[in-house]
């Protein structure tokens, strides 16, 4: 028979473990600590086509992340896609940054990468960004490529 | 010849009812344990006692597998990943088939074959020694005494050896890819961190968990509290309850992830 206070500790250190698993799974691996970046501020842009851009994705500048994708929506009275981003507010972009949709290699994720401009004005909360990139799609280039080629040939 | 067909949709019937009966007294073995579990919280130290045999006891096997299993999905998806050059995506592999699969539904089967098998041959062996029944002569409510605190000690520990499986898992996955083979640790967490959802994975594995949880121990205590108390019946008993709990959780995984992740 198992000594009381030898059994009290075992299931102690066993539950303790079992907490602290669910710790770990939740913060190290689920992310929930950066869930909501505690101090940020937010911008939007405009884009013609957003390909497989998620809501979460990463916004990321010289390969930093500074920020998530927060809402993507539909405009009706413009007819492209409003992305809203959350940026970390230690990161100040000029007014004239550049935001364009890029993938991570051939089949990675897709993100919002930011280029700085030279503008003295900083973007502030809520603010749009002017200049941007829609996503790659592959069967527009591939369509455009074809253009070209087909116009090429038509010189000679 | 006539005869002969009745005889056969007698059998069929008789097997039929057979079955829904003992679901009906399985069913109502499980209400009483939950009506009698008052006693396990007023005493809390019988089911710590229980937890110790249960959940203690359980850690090394869980603990060991997880860690291979992480380590076989770290190696295996790395070989298929890096054809696509997207080895990178190997931490998000062994984390979500970790999270959202394998940790619940692979500690629910060791767990039953564990532990569950355990209790059912202890509960049988105190029926067969009529053990059980000098308990009622006593006027202590065997199941309050003996099959709930066991029941709530199986569906505590469960949860936890879950999530102590899948961290192991991780935990072998990363030894494999990135300490072995040298995928970059920072794009090894950051795919995994970005890809893995708190709600979606996390909180719908831990949900499975639970219900594993409670589905192997009912199962475990009905078949130890229903055996026949011969040394045939235990060992027949406990056979039945491996072999039931993990149809029981193949089957509700199923269901549970039907439920979960394609949001009928």
């Amino acid at each position: 028979m198992i000594q009381r206070r030898t059994l009290d500790f075992w299931v102690g250190l066993f539950v303790m473990a079992g907490i602290a698993a669910l710790m770990f799974l939740s913060l190290k691996v689920g992310n929930l600590d950066t869930y909501g970046i505690a101090d940020s501020y937010v911008i939007k842009g405009n884009f013609d086509n957003i390909g497989g851009l998620k809501i979460r994705a990463p916004v990321k500048s010289s390969g930093v992340v500074v920020g998530r994708v927060a809402d993507i929506q539909f405009s009706t009275s413009t007819y492209d896609a409003i992305v809203t981003m959350n940026i970390d507010s230690r990161y100040q972009f000029p007014r004239d940054t550049f935001a364009s949709i890029l993938t991570a290699g051939l089949l990675g994720e897709q993100y919002i990468g930011l280029a700085a401009g030279g503008d003295e004005a900083m973007l502030k909360e809520g603010d749009t960004i002017m200049k941007t990139n829609s996503a790659m799609v592959l069967e527009e280039m591939i369509g455009r490529f074809l253009f070209d080629k087909a116009s090429e040939d038509n010189d000679f | 010849m006539f005869k002969h067909l009745a005889a056969s949709i007698r059998g069929v019937g008789h097997r039929t009812t057979e079955g829904i009966w003992q679901l009906g007294h399985a069913t109502r073995f499980f209400l009483l344990v939950l009506l009698k579990s008052g006693t396990s919280f007023r005493r809390f130290g019988l089911v710590i006692r229980e937890l110790y045999y249960v959940g203690v006891l359980s850690l090394i096997i869980i603990v060991v597998s997880g860690l291979f299993v992480g380590m076989v999905l770290g190696l295996q998806g790395y070989e298929t990943l890096q054809k696509y050059g997207s080895e990178s995506a190997v931490g998000t592999l062994v984390a979500l088939s970790l999270v959202r699969e394998l940790g619940p539904v692979v500690a629910a089967l060791l767990f039953a074959s564990r532990a569950g098998s355990a209790i059912t041959a202890e509960i049988g062996l105190m029926k067969a020694t009529e053990q059980l029944a000098a308990m009622g002569m006593m006027a202590v409510d065997p199941v309050a005494r003996v099959v709930a605190p066991r029941f709530w000690a199986g569906v505590i520990s469960m949860p936890f050896l879950a999530a102590i499986f899948s961290v192991m898992g991780v935990f072998g996955g990363y030894l494999v890819t990135v300490t072995f083979i040298g995928v970059d640790a920072g794009s090894f967490w950051s795919q995994m961190q970005s890809n893995v959802d708190f709600r979606i994975d996390i909180l719908n594995g831990f949900i499975k968990s639970c219900f594993f949880g409670v589905a192997v121990t009912a199962i475990a205590v009905f078949e130890g509290y229903d055996s026949p108390p011969t040394a045939e019946g235990v060992s027949g008993a406990t056979t039945r309850t491996v072999v039931t709990s993990s149809l029981v959780i193949l089957g509700l995984d199923f269901i549970l992830t039907a439920f979960m992740f394609r949001g009928i």
